[in-house]
Protein backbone atom coordinates (compact mmCIF):
# COMPACT_ATOMS: atom_id res chain seq x y z
CA UNK A 1 0.00 0.00 0.00
CA UNK A 2 3.34 2.15 0.10
CA UNK A 3 2.71 3.16 -3.47
CA UNK A 4 -0.78 4.19 -3.03
CA UNK A 5 0.00 7.43 -0.99
CA UNK A 6 2.71 8.72 -4.08
CA UNK A 7 0.05 7.52 -6.92
CA UNK A 8 -2.44 10.00 -4.99
CA UNK A 9 0.19 12.42 -4.70
CA UNK A 10 1.36 12.39 -8.10
CA UNK A 11 -2.37 12.69 -9.46
CA UNK A 12 -3.61 15.74 -7.61
CA UNK A 13 0.31 17.33 -7.97
CA UNK A 14 -0.61 16.40 -11.87
CA UNK A 15 -3.85 17.93 -12.53
CA UNK A 16 -3.95 20.97 -10.27
CA UNK A 17 -0.05 22.37 -10.77
CA UNK A 18 0.33 22.25 -7.10
CA UNK A 19 3.37 20.81 -4.96
CA UNK A 20 2.74 18.34 -2.18
CA UNK A 21 4.11 19.68 0.88
CA UNK A 22 4.94 17.05 3.44
CA UNK A 23 3.85 13.71 3.14
CA UNK A 24 4.57 12.28 6.59
CA UNK A 25 2.50 9.56 8.90
CA UNK A 26 0.19 8.39 5.54
CA UNK A 27 -0.49 11.95 5.40
CA UNK A 28 -0.34 14.53 2.41
CA UNK A 29 -0.50 18.07 2.55
CA UNK A 30 -1.44 20.83 -0.27
CA UNK A 31 -1.79 24.66 -0.40
CA UNK A 32 -4.31 25.66 -3.11
CA UNK A 33 -5.62 29.03 -4.10
CA UNK A 34 -9.37 30.06 -2.96
CA UNK A 35 -11.13 29.79 -6.56
CA UNK A 36 -9.72 26.12 -7.24
CA UNK A 37 -11.94 24.62 -4.08
CA UNK A 38 -15.03 22.95 -5.68
CA UNK A 39 -12.62 21.57 -8.70
CA UNK A 40 -10.25 20.29 -6.20
CA UNK A 41 -12.56 19.01 -3.96
CA UNK A 42 -14.42 17.41 -6.19
CA UNK A 43 -11.12 15.64 -8.16
CA UNK A 44 -9.76 14.61 -4.57
CA UNK A 45 -13.20 12.87 -3.71
CA UNK A 46 -13.62 11.09 -7.38
CA UNK A 47 -10.81 10.25 -8.53
CA UNK A 48 -9.95 6.36 -8.54
CA UNK A 49 -6.26 7.39 -7.13
CA UNK A 50 -7.50 9.43 -4.35
CA UNK A 51 -11.03 8.67 -3.17
CA UNK A 52 -10.91 11.08 0.09
CA UNK A 53 -15.10 10.11 0.74
CA UNK A 54 -14.75 11.39 4.27
CA UNK A 55 -13.95 14.57 5.58
CA UNK A 56 -12.54 14.60 9.03
CA UNK A 57 -12.59 18.39 9.66
CA UNK A 58 -12.14 21.69 8.76
CA UNK A 59 -10.49 24.18 10.64
CA UNK A 60 -9.55 28.12 10.81
CA UNK A 61 -6.76 29.62 11.71
CA UNK A 62 -6.42 33.64 12.01
CA UNK A 63 -2.85 34.98 11.30
CA UNK A 64 -4.08 39.26 11.98
CA UNK A 65 -0.34 40.41 10.96
CA UNK A 66 -0.53 38.45 7.49
CA UNK A 67 -2.34 40.35 4.41
CA UNK A 68 -4.80 37.40 4.00
CA UNK A 69 -5.21 36.58 7.19
CA UNK A 70 -7.39 34.02 7.75
CA UNK A 71 -6.25 30.24 6.60
CA UNK A 72 -8.91 27.43 6.55
CA UNK A 73 -7.21 23.77 6.49
CA UNK A 74 -9.08 20.80 5.27
CA UNK A 75 -8.80 17.09 6.50
CA UNK A 76 -9.72 14.26 4.19
CA UNK A 77 -9.61 10.67 4.50
CA UNK A 78 -9.48 7.83 2.39
CA UNK A 79 -11.05 4.43 3.75
CA UNK A 80 -9.97 2.71 0.32
CA UNK A 81 -6.57 3.51 0.07
CA UNK A 82 -6.02 4.35 3.30
CA UNK A 83 -4.28 7.76 3.11
CA UNK A 84 -5.35 11.06 4.56
CA UNK A 85 -4.89 14.05 3.49
CA UNK A 86 -4.58 17.80 4.56
CA UNK A 87 -5.60 21.24 2.25
CA UNK A 88 -4.83 24.37 3.34
CA UNK A 89 -5.94 27.67 1.81
CA UNK A 90 -5.95 31.75 2.63
CA UNK A 91 -7.80 34.55 2.28
CA UNK A 92 -8.20 38.21 3.29
CA UNK A 93 -11.28 39.61 5.35
CA UNK A 94 -13.47 40.46 2.54
CA UNK A 95 -12.99 37.45 0.05
CA UNK A 96 -15.29 34.73 0.37
CA UNK A 97 -14.59 30.90 -0.12
CA UNK A 98 -16.90 28.56 -1.81
CA UNK A 99 -19.03 26.06 0.73
CA UNK A 100 -18.01 22.25 0.05
CA UNK A 101 -21.57 20.99 1.30
CA UNK A 102 -22.84 19.94 -2.42
CA UNK A 103 -19.83 17.31 -2.92
CA UNK A 104 -19.66 16.67 1.56
CA UNK A 105 -23.05 17.18 3.48
CA UNK A 106 -20.90 16.37 6.89
CA UNK A 107 -18.95 19.86 6.11
CA UNK A 108 -22.40 21.88 6.67
CA UNK A 109 -21.64 22.04 10.66
CA UNK A 110 -17.82 22.30 10.13
CA UNK A 111 -18.33 25.49 8.11
CA UNK A 112 -20.82 26.79 10.04
CA UNK A 113 -18.69 26.53 13.22
CA UNK A 114 -15.56 28.07 11.16
CA UNK A 115 -17.90 30.57 10.02
CA UNK A 116 -18.94 31.01 14.10
CA UNK A 117 -15.19 31.22 15.35
CA UNK A 118 -13.88 33.46 12.01
CA UNK A 119 -16.28 35.08 10.64
CA UNK A 120 -15.14 33.26 7.47
CA UNK A 121 -18.07 33.18 4.92
CA UNK A 122 -18.92 30.44 3.07
CA UNK A 123 -20.97 31.02 -0.23
CA UNK A 124 -23.60 28.56 -1.49
CA UNK A 125 -23.74 27.26 2.03
CA UNK A 126 -27.62 26.25 2.90
CA UNK A 127 -27.76 27.47 6.51
CA UNK A 128 -24.82 29.26 7.88
CA UNK A 129 -25.97 30.44 11.46
CA UNK A 130 -23.78 30.34 14.21
CA UNK A 131 -23.37 26.79 15.82
CA UNK A 132 -21.84 27.26 18.94
CA UNK A 133 -21.72 30.22 20.46
CA UNK A 134 -24.66 31.78 22.74
CA UNK A 135 -27.77 32.92 20.83
CA UNK A 136 -27.49 37.05 19.61
CA UNK A 137 -23.84 36.86 20.39
CA UNK A 138 -21.43 39.47 18.63
CA UNK A 139 -18.49 39.21 17.37
CA UNK A 140 -15.91 36.09 16.17
CA UNK A 141 -14.20 34.44 19.15
CA UNK A 142 -11.12 32.80 18.05
CA UNK A 143 -10.07 35.93 16.03
CA UNK A 144 -7.05 37.16 17.68
CA UNK A 145 -8.67 39.98 18.65
CA UNK A 146 -11.15 39.25 20.86
CA UNK A 147 -11.09 39.93 24.37
CA UNK A 148 -10.51 36.81 26.14
CA UNK A 149 -13.63 37.56 28.53
CA UNK A 150 -15.61 38.85 25.62
CA UNK A 151 -17.78 41.76 25.86
CA UNK A 152 -21.01 40.76 27.77
CA UNK A 153 -21.28 38.77 30.65
CA UNK A 154 -25.30 37.60 31.66
CA UNK A 155 -26.77 37.17 35.05
CA UNK A 156 -30.89 36.86 36.34
CA UNK A 157 -32.43 40.32 37.17
CA UNK A 158 -34.78 39.59 40.10
CA UNK A 159 -36.73 42.21 38.61
CA UNK A 160 -37.54 42.03 35.43
CA UNK A 161 -37.20 38.24 35.67
CA UNK A 162 -35.32 37.67 33.14
CA UNK A 163 -31.47 37.10 32.17
CA UNK A 164 -30.32 40.31 31.13
CA UNK A 165 -26.68 40.68 29.10
CA UNK A 166 -24.17 43.65 30.38
CA UNK A 167 -20.64 44.45 30.03
CA UNK A 168 -18.26 42.71 31.44
CA UNK A 169 -16.98 43.52 35.03
CA UNK A 170 -14.32 41.58 36.57
CA UNK A 171 -13.47 41.82 40.31
CA UNK A 172 -10.26 40.94 39.50
CA UNK A 173 -8.14 41.11 36.02
CA UNK A 174 -6.74 38.09 34.24
CA UNK A 175 -3.12 37.48 34.51
CA UNK A 176 -1.21 35.44 31.97
CA UNK A 177 0.92 33.25 34.27
CA UNK A 178 3.76 32.35 31.91
CA UNK A 179 6.14 30.26 33.30
CA UNK A 180 7.71 26.68 32.63
CA UNK A 181 6.90 24.38 35.31
CA UNK A 182 5.49 25.43 38.75
CA UNK A 183 8.87 24.76 40.08
CA UNK A 184 10.35 28.38 38.14
CA UNK A 185 7.10 30.27 39.23
CA UNK A 186 9.00 33.11 40.16
CA UNK A 187 11.66 35.56 38.11
CA UNK A 188 14.51 35.28 40.46
CA UNK A 189 14.83 31.80 40.00
CA UNK A 190 15.10 31.89 36.73
CA UNK A 191 18.30 34.83 36.99
CA UNK A 192 19.54 32.48 39.99
CA UNK A 193 19.31 28.88 37.38
CA UNK A 194 21.10 31.03 34.18
CA UNK A 195 23.48 32.71 36.79
CA UNK A 196 25.32 29.68 38.18
CA UNK A 197 25.27 27.85 34.65
CA UNK B 1 -50.68 27.76 57.61
CA UNK B 2 -49.69 29.97 60.00
CA UNK B 3 -47.39 28.16 62.41
CA UNK B 4 -45.39 28.82 66.02
CA UNK B 5 -42.42 30.25 65.14
CA UNK B 6 -40.02 28.41 67.56
CA UNK B 7 -39.71 24.69 67.45
CA UNK B 8 -39.47 23.65 71.12
CA UNK B 9 -38.17 20.50 71.28
CA UNK B 10 -39.48 20.09 75.03
CA UNK B 11 -42.41 21.28 76.06
CA UNK B 12 -44.11 20.13 79.46
CA UNK B 13 -47.13 19.15 77.56
CA UNK B 14 -45.19 16.99 74.76
CA UNK B 15 -43.06 14.80 77.17
CA UNK B 16 -46.37 14.12 78.87
CA UNK B 17 -47.92 12.91 75.97
CA UNK B 18 -44.61 10.86 75.10
CA UNK B 19 -44.60 9.25 78.72
CA UNK B 20 -48.40 8.40 77.73
CA UNK B 21 -48.54 6.71 74.72
CA UNK B 22 -44.91 5.48 74.55
CA UNK B 23 -46.00 2.06 75.95
CA UNK B 24 -48.93 1.93 73.65
CA UNK B 25 -47.59 1.69 69.99
CA UNK B 26 -47.19 5.36 69.34
CA UNK B 27 -44.88 7.72 68.58
CA UNK B 28 -45.24 11.53 69.69
CA UNK B 29 -43.97 14.22 67.99
CA UNK B 30 -43.93 17.81 66.78
CA UNK B 31 -45.73 18.05 62.78
CA UNK B 32 -43.16 20.58 62.43
CA UNK B 33 -40.22 18.13 62.96
CA UNK B 34 -42.53 15.65 61.38
CA UNK B 35 -42.74 17.46 58.02
CA UNK B 36 -39.05 18.33 57.62
CA UNK B 37 -38.15 14.85 58.33
CA UNK B 38 -40.46 13.57 55.31
CA UNK B 39 -38.79 16.84 53.44
CA UNK B 40 -34.66 15.46 54.64
CA UNK B 41 -35.72 12.42 53.97
CA UNK B 42 -36.77 12.54 50.12
CA UNK B 43 -34.59 14.82 48.41
CA UNK B 44 -35.17 13.79 44.99
CA UNK B 45 -33.01 15.63 43.08
CA UNK B 46 -32.99 17.31 39.58
CA UNK B 47 -29.75 15.93 37.30
CA UNK B 48 -28.23 19.07 35.95
CA UNK B 49 -24.96 16.95 34.58
CA UNK B 50 -23.33 20.03 31.98
CA UNK B 51 -19.77 18.35 32.00
CA UNK B 52 -17.55 16.17 33.74
CA UNK B 53 -19.06 16.47 37.69
CA UNK B 54 -22.27 15.06 35.97
CA UNK B 55 -20.11 11.95 36.28
CA UNK B 56 -19.42 12.22 40.05
CA UNK B 57 -23.15 12.89 40.64
CA UNK B 58 -23.55 9.62 38.59
CA UNK B 59 -20.98 7.76 40.99
CA UNK B 60 -23.63 9.13 44.06
CA UNK B 61 -26.31 7.54 42.76
CA UNK B 62 -24.60 3.92 42.42
CA UNK B 63 -24.61 1.50 45.04
CA UNK B 64 -21.18 2.63 46.13
CA UNK B 65 -21.99 5.31 47.72
CA UNK B 66 -25.63 5.00 47.35
CA UNK B 67 -27.28 8.48 47.69
CA UNK B 68 -30.74 6.15 47.52
CA UNK B 69 -30.53 5.06 51.59
CA UNK B 70 -31.22 8.70 51.88
CA UNK B 71 -34.22 8.96 50.33
CA UNK B 72 -32.33 10.75 47.49
CA UNK B 73 -33.46 9.59 44.04
CA UNK B 74 -32.46 11.01 40.87
CA UNK B 75 -35.61 12.67 38.80
CA UNK B 76 -35.63 13.43 35.31
CA UNK B 77 -37.80 16.35 34.79
CA UNK B 78 -37.73 19.46 36.99
CA UNK B 79 -41.38 19.13 38.26
CA UNK B 80 -40.96 15.96 40.48
CA UNK B 81 -37.56 17.64 41.59
CA UNK B 82 -36.76 19.15 45.57
CA UNK B 83 -32.76 19.69 44.65
CA UNK B 84 -31.67 21.06 41.44
CA UNK B 85 -27.53 19.85 41.38
CA UNK B 86 -25.73 21.72 39.28
CA UNK B 87 -23.32 19.69 38.22
CA UNK B 88 -20.43 21.30 35.95
CA UNK B 89 -19.50 25.01 33.67
CA UNK B 90 -22.41 26.77 33.07
CA UNK B 91 -22.54 28.19 29.56
CA UNK B 92 -24.36 31.52 28.73
CA UNK B 93 -25.93 29.57 26.25
CA UNK B 94 -27.39 27.30 28.78
CA UNK B 95 -28.44 29.62 31.45
CA UNK B 96 -31.75 30.22 30.60
CA UNK B 97 -32.29 26.61 30.65
CA UNK B 98 -31.00 26.17 34.17
CA UNK B 99 -33.45 29.22 34.95
CA UNK B 100 -36.30 27.99 32.98
CA UNK B 101 -35.61 24.46 35.18
CA UNK B 102 -35.37 26.30 38.10
CA UNK B 103 -38.50 28.00 38.05
CA UNK B 104 -40.48 24.88 36.72
CA UNK B 105 -39.38 22.98 40.67
CA UNK B 106 -41.97 23.01 43.10
CA UNK B 107 -41.50 25.09 46.28
CA UNK B 108 -39.65 23.97 48.62
CA UNK B 109 -36.96 23.83 45.73
CA UNK B 110 -32.52 23.74 47.28
CA UNK B 111 -29.80 24.35 44.81
CA UNK B 112 -26.48 22.41 45.27
CA UNK B 113 -24.00 24.05 43.36
CA UNK B 114 -21.46 21.54 42.32
CA UNK B 115 -17.76 22.26 41.34
CA UNK B 116 -15.35 25.12 40.42
CA UNK B 117 -17.45 25.58 37.58
CA UNK B 118 -20.68 26.32 38.58
CA UNK B 119 -19.78 28.14 42.24
CA UNK B 120 -17.65 30.83 40.36
CA UNK B 121 -16.48 29.70 37.09
CA UNK B 122 -13.18 27.93 37.95
CA UNK B 123 -11.13 27.29 35.19
CA UNK B 124 -13.36 29.05 32.64
CA UNK B 125 -13.66 31.86 34.77
CA UNK B 126 -12.26 34.34 32.25
CA UNK B 127 -14.19 32.71 29.33
CA UNK B 128 -15.83 35.08 26.91
CA UNK B 129 -19.01 32.29 27.15
CA UNK B 130 -18.90 31.19 31.10
CA UNK B 131 -21.19 32.68 33.93
CA UNK B 132 -18.83 33.19 36.64
CA UNK B 133 -20.61 31.23 39.04
CA UNK B 134 -24.10 29.86 38.59
CA UNK B 135 -25.57 31.93 41.74
CA UNK B 136 -25.75 34.53 38.89
CA UNK B 137 -29.00 32.85 37.85
CA UNK B 138 -30.22 31.17 40.68
CA UNK B 139 -29.81 31.13 44.23
CA UNK B 140 -27.23 28.40 45.90
CA UNK B 141 -28.26 26.65 49.13
CA UNK B 142 -24.85 24.59 49.16
CA UNK B 143 -21.99 24.97 47.39
CA UNK B 144 -19.78 21.86 46.92
CA UNK B 145 -15.87 23.06 46.36
CA UNK B 146 -14.05 20.72 44.20
CA UNK B 147 -12.74 19.95 40.46
CA UNK B 148 -14.81 17.80 40.25
CA UNK B 149 -15.94 16.83 43.93
CA UNK B 150 -15.78 13.70 45.05
CA UNK B 151 -19.01 11.79 45.00
CA UNK B 152 -18.26 11.55 49.05
CA UNK B 153 -17.87 15.44 48.55
CA UNK B 154 -21.51 16.15 46.90
CA UNK B 155 -23.10 13.37 49.44
CA UNK B 156 -21.84 15.53 52.74
CA UNK B 157 -23.03 18.26 50.54
CA UNK B 158 -26.05 16.46 50.58
CA UNK B 159 -26.29 15.96 54.03
CA UNK B 160 -25.23 19.02 54.86
CA UNK B 161 -28.09 20.32 53.21
CA UNK B 162 -30.48 17.89 55.35
CA UNK B 163 -28.88 20.09 58.33
CA UNK B 164 -30.06 23.32 56.67
CA UNK B 165 -33.68 21.91 56.27
CA UNK B 166 -33.72 20.86 59.82
CA UNK B 167 -32.41 24.19 60.56
CA UNK B 168 -34.68 26.45 59.09
CA UNK B 169 -37.44 24.53 57.49
CA UNK B 170 -41.10 24.50 58.22
CA UNK B 171 -44.22 24.10 56.66
CA UNK B 172 -45.12 28.49 55.68
CA UNK B 173 -43.02 28.90 52.38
Amino acid sequence: MTGQIELAKSAIENNFGIKCESMSFNQLQFSFEINKILDLVDFIKNDPACEFRQITDIAGVDFPDQPKRFEVIYHFLSFKHNIRLRLKTKLSENETLLSITSLFPAANWFEREAFDMYGIQFRDHPDLRRILTDYGFEGHPLRKDFPLTGNVEIRYDEIDKKIVHEPVKLQQDFRSFDVQSPWEGTKYIEEESSNSE
Amino acid sequence: MAMTPAIEETSPELERLKELYADKGFVVTNINNLINWARTGSLHWMTFGLACCAVEMMHVGTPRYDVERFGAAPRASPRHADVLIVAGTLTNKMASALRKAYDQMPEPRYVISMGSCANGGGYYHYSYSVVRGCDRIIPVDVYVPGCPPTAEGLLYGLLQLQKKIRREGNIKR
